[in-house]
């Protein structure tokens, strides 16, 4: 119940500036009200079309019959235009990216995006003749969660949740729910075990991960 | 500042009292764990190290070398079979956790496959609307309030928890099928299960496979991904605000 509360007020102020603009003549009060639900449904919807287009390319370059090189390469770059990168890679690291300078900051980030791409794309491979599609989007929290559902050939379809927002300056997805199992929990787990084994050496972390 | 010992004392059974009948009320999967309780990882780390000895040896040569050799239909129609079986056991749980519209569900799902499905060799309930809404003990004992309990590796079973675990031998125990059935032909049902558990290891071979042989350490995601679906399943959200809002950490 509280989320929700803090979610209409930050929709509130966020769009404080185009209300002001569009408010003209209009009560505060109720400009408030009239002006935050709209504005909403508006952003649920670039949400929601953000998850659709790169499913759409995820697809695409699944059914493209190319190598899995090649499509490695094409999920990278989906990856790149559509996720927040750097803090998808800076919540993997965990508490480690505190200790981490800028420059290993830098190269991790970009070890990362390639290992990612790597091993997700290797699973991208199981959904061939499959599909994902959007079915649903809403705000949660402070960002939106969009709903998705995967079907692949001879099993029951399973609910995939992408976790869009916009506080990197643009909206990108941060984190992808599979059945309750969450990406960024999962990451932080394996990216801190490599870690570990490597005795907490930041450079030969992102020399395994530029391995796997 | 010191407090008379019986003053203590009697606070004290006043917060016992209050929790236990704070836990007898709670109902409902409300009670969503936070975290990861594993004060057991050095056994269950052990125990893992044995499974996956059984799978890499055992299991997984004998599940791929399966579904090269039998036919995926048939694959399907023992897992389909077994899955018929568990849902007498499956209805009784709805009933204990007052699910009844699920439990209807269930009871509709066995009565078509039973008859029209062959004895549960074809599932025609899916496609005519009635799919798949599997359930446990360990879930009635969430609904009734039961916690987690500590996070448990079972030798051969895998990941599991506490509640979950007695779930299991509860549900074996009371199985409604293996109380029916004649005793000489419960190993039908034995075969049945076990069957399509290999099965089950063959068709998401790659799944295991990634998540038991490709991660840094296959016990800590193991146990991360049982949790999390777990606790997904039994409808309790888990909100670790880490990963709700990793923007927060930032600064």
């Amino acid at each position: 119940m509280r989320s929700n509360s803090k979610t209409e007020l930050e929709v509130g102020t966020s769009q404080h500036l185009t209300r002001r603009a569009f408010g003209a003549g209009l009560v505060a009060g109720t400009g408030f009200l009239a002006f935050a639900l709209p504005v909403r449904a508006l952003t649920v919807e670039q949400a929601k079309a953000l998850i659709d287009k790169a499913i759409g390319e995820v697809n695409a370059t699944i059914n493209s019959g190319r190598s899995e090189e090649q499509m490695f390469g094409d999920f990278e770059r989906i990856f790149a235009t559509y996720a927040d990168v750097a803090t998808i890679a800076r919540s993997a690291l965990g508490t480690a990216s505190k200790t981490a300078t800028p420059a290993q900051m830098a190269t991790f980030t970009k070890a990362y995006q390639g290992y990612i791409s790597r091993k997700y794309g290797r699973r991208f491979r199981e959904f061939i003749g499959g599909k994902i599609e959007v079915t649903d989007a809403k705000p949660y929290k402070s960002y939106y969660e969009v709903v998705s559902t995967a079907t692949l050939q001879g099993e029951a379809p399973f609910d995939l949740r992408w976790w869009v927002g916009d506080k990197s300056g643009r909206q990108l997805f941060f984190n992808i729910i599979i059945e309750g199992v969450n990406m960024l929990a999962s990451e932080r787990t394996e990216v801190g075990s490599i870690l570990d084994k490597n005795g907490g050496d930041i450079d030969k972390l992102i020399a395994a991960l530029n391995a796997v | 500042m010191a407090e008379p010992m019986s003053q203590f004392c009697f606070r004290m059974a006043a917060i016992a009292g209050f929790a236990a009948l704070f836990g007898l009320s709670a109902c409902g999967p409300g009670l969503a764990p936070q975290g990861i309780s594993d004060p057991f990882e050095k056994e269950n780390r052990s125990t893992h190290a044995l499974n996956l000895a059984l799978d890499k040896n055992v299991i997984r040569p004998i599940a791929l070398g399966a579904t090269k050799i039998v036919p995926k239909p048939v694959v399907q129609g023992v897992s389909n079979f077994a899955g018929n079986l568990d849902l007498p056991g499956e209805v009784v749980n709805d009933v204990l956790q007052l699910r009844l519209g699920k439990a209807a569900h269930n009871t509709l799902r066995f009565a078509i496959n039973t008859t029209v499905g062959i004895g549960g060799l074809f599932d025609p309930a899916t496609p005519l609307g009635a799919p798949e809404k599997p359930t446990d003990f360990g879930e009635t004992l969430a609904v009734w309030g039961v916690g987690e309990g500590e996070y448990l590796e079972l030798p051969l079973y895998g990941p599991s928890t506490r509640r979950d675990a007695l779930g299991k031998v509860v549900d074996i125990g009371l199985d409604p099928v293996r109380l029916l059935i004649p005793k000489n032909k419960a190993w039908i049902d034995t075969f049945a299960q076990v069957f399509a558990k290999i099965g089950d290891r063959g068709r998401y071979s790659e799944t295991y496979d990634s998540i038991l042989y490709d991660s840094a350490d296959s016990y800590a995601q193991a146990r991360l991904l049982y949790l999390e679906h777990r606790r997904h399943d039994l409808g309790q959200v888990t909100t670790d605000s880490e990963f709700e809002d990793p923007y927060a950490q930032q600064q």
